[in-house]
């Protein structure tokens, strides 16, 4: 039982990874834009979660109210300084959001210490499901891995079915001649950022949820949602859900090897793809 | 009142200078080709027009309008669309996903989803196809019903028949006097000079990013077009 327990718990922190790396994979699909500030706008979501939470509201709820605020946050970030450092160099906008990412970093030091904290999931993070006498599921990592599955459905939904999809694909393809058609690539992308930071928050409040979320831990988030998207092929959501999956998977068979393992693993198999298939799974399949 | 008209119009990518000074008029219904050498300024002409490039506000004339420093999408919605060079479809779109986008602000007219694949029955058959599967002269029709989409005054093609068989050339050439048919008024932009007499009634032809000739299609000669051409 252990292989299929090890697997299982494998999938289930693809999940989480899942969630880390879908709003990654939209600004990238859509932009080509890489955000390195990423992981942290997870764990300031996450913050931004607890202090709302600290009044007194209900956590789910509170978790809610964070997710509207992440969707202006992101249209205004991407509408007025991310718009501008879009171009054929990726270097301005790789360093601007650097530059964010010790701002939000070194924010949450100062306003809520560097202590760990975490968002009180009302028992849903001691909470288990029996599939057999050794193997039990916890309820919060369930789901976790199905909102996942449902935002991955979404997205693939979104891009392939609605008429935003179909202009945000214009958009990325051509933005001159979608310009042609009477598109405003500066509100698309600005609407792009928008949905992904709704994802990162989603992402930020589980995580804060199931475990504990300190100011500084947002490069290695950042990590394991570029890995995803790498191993999945940029721009297609399904193959981040795939991606994030291996990774889970493989961090999980090396914590099982060496409990010291499992990250490493995890860098070692999304190197040997890299190497192997540096396209990725799936790319632009979308 | 001229539909379009262009008062010393210059045009610049960057520093580099590529018109100097175009006075050229569209008249309503009528199909005017505009030839010349590669370099000519020909493209550089109609990126203008549709706004991609700058221009002083009254360079550009459209209905006594000045538009030359109108923003694409804004110029589209007054009714001119072009017919890109190279096509440019979205290569991530299908056939049918790609026409739907020309129709993001389209103005009220004859020109639908149905009018444009009764134009090119190809385009229906194989409307789910991504739009790169499709053959050069496929593509060209998806480019052209794509600006048919927006239901335009003024449609403004350039380079139809670039890198496609003559028979191919034949075939998407049958298609102007019938979008012409509906009220739309060409231009279009051709290195094939038989085919760019043939189509149009008045011709100009641009070299070196000025007009060298100016007139109609049919009284023209050869040795006239030859000259402005090549300048010799």
């Amino acid at each position: 039982m252990s292989i299929v327990d090890t697997l299982i718990q494998g999938v289930l922190l693809g999940g989480l990874y899942a969630l880390f790396a879908l709003g990654q994979a939209l600004m990238f699909g859509v932009m080509r834009l890489t955000n390195t500030a990423h992981g942290d706008f997870i764990i300031l979501s996450a913050f931004a979660a607890l202090a709302v939470v600290a009044s007194g509201i209900n956590p789910f709820i509170g978790g809610l109210v964070v997710l509207p605020l992440a969707f202006a946050v992101g249209y205004g970030l991407q509408r007025f300084p991310l718009n501008g450092t879009l171009g054929k160099d990726p270097l301005p906008s790789l360093v601007v959001t650097f530059g964010l990412s010790i701002v939000i970093q070194n924010l949450l030091m100062e306003l809520f210490t560097a202590d760990p904290r975490s968002i009180d999931s009302m028992g849903l993070n001691t909470g288990s499901v029996k599939l057999s006498d050794s193997l039990t599921i916890g309820v919060m990592p369930l789901l976790i891995l199905a909102l996942a599955l449902a935002c991955t459905m979404a997205m693939q939904w979104l891009f392939n079915s609605t008429q935003l999809g179909r202009s945000f694909r214009a958009v990325s393809d051509d933005p001159e001649v979608a310009q042609l058609m009477g598109l405003k690539s500066s509100h698309l992308y600005a609407l792009a950022t928008a949905i992904a930071f709704v994802l990162v928050a989603l992402a930020g409040v589980l995580q804060a949820m199931r475990s504990t979320v300190s100011p500084t831990d947002g490069p290695a988030l950042l990590l394991f949602a570029f890995e995803a998207v790498i191993i999945g092929g940029m721009g297609s959501f399904w193959g981040t859900f795939a991606g994030a999956m291996i990774l889970g998977i493989a961090q999980q068979i090396g914590f099982r090897l060496d409990p010291g393992w499992g990250i490493w693993f995890g860098h070692i198999v999304f190197l040997t793809l890299l190497l192997f298939r540096p396209q990725g799974l799936m790319p632009k399949t979308r | 009142m001229s539909l379009l008209t262009t008062v010393q119009l210059k045009s610049y990518y960057g520093d580099f200078q590529a018109l100097y000074g175009i006075d050229f008029r569209l008249e309503p219904g009528e199909t005017v080709a505009i030839i010349g050498s590669n370099g000519a300024g020909k493209s550089t002409f109609l990126k203008t027009l549709v706004g991609l490039l700058k221009a002083p506000a009254d360079a550009v004339q459209f209905e006594g309008k000045p538009i030359g420093s109108m923003a694409p999408g804004a110029i589209a919605r007054l009714g001119l669309a072009l017919v890109p060079e190279g096509r440019r479809l979205f290569a991530s779109l299908s056939v049918e996903e790609n026409l739907l986008m020309g129709a993001h602000s389209r103005r009220p007219g004859p020109w639908n989803l149905a009018r444009v694949q009764q134009l090119f029955p190809i385009l229906k058959e194989r409307r789910s196809s991504p739009s790169t599967a499709l053959s050069g002269g496929q593509q060209q029709m998806v480019a052209i019903g794509r600006a048919l989409m927006s239901n335009p005054k003024v449609l403004l093609c350039d380079e139809l028949s670039l890198g496609l068989a003559p028979i191919v050339i034949r075939e998407i050439y049958q298609a102007l006097p019938i979008i012409c048919g509906e009220g739309v008024t060409a231009v279009i932009v051709e290195q094939d000079v038989t085919v760019a007499r043939r189509v149009s009634q008045r011709l100009y032809c641009f070299q070196e990013g000025r007009v060298s000739l100016s007139a109609n299609s049919d009284s023209v000669s050869k040795e006239q077009i030859s000259k402005a051409y090549f300048g010799v």
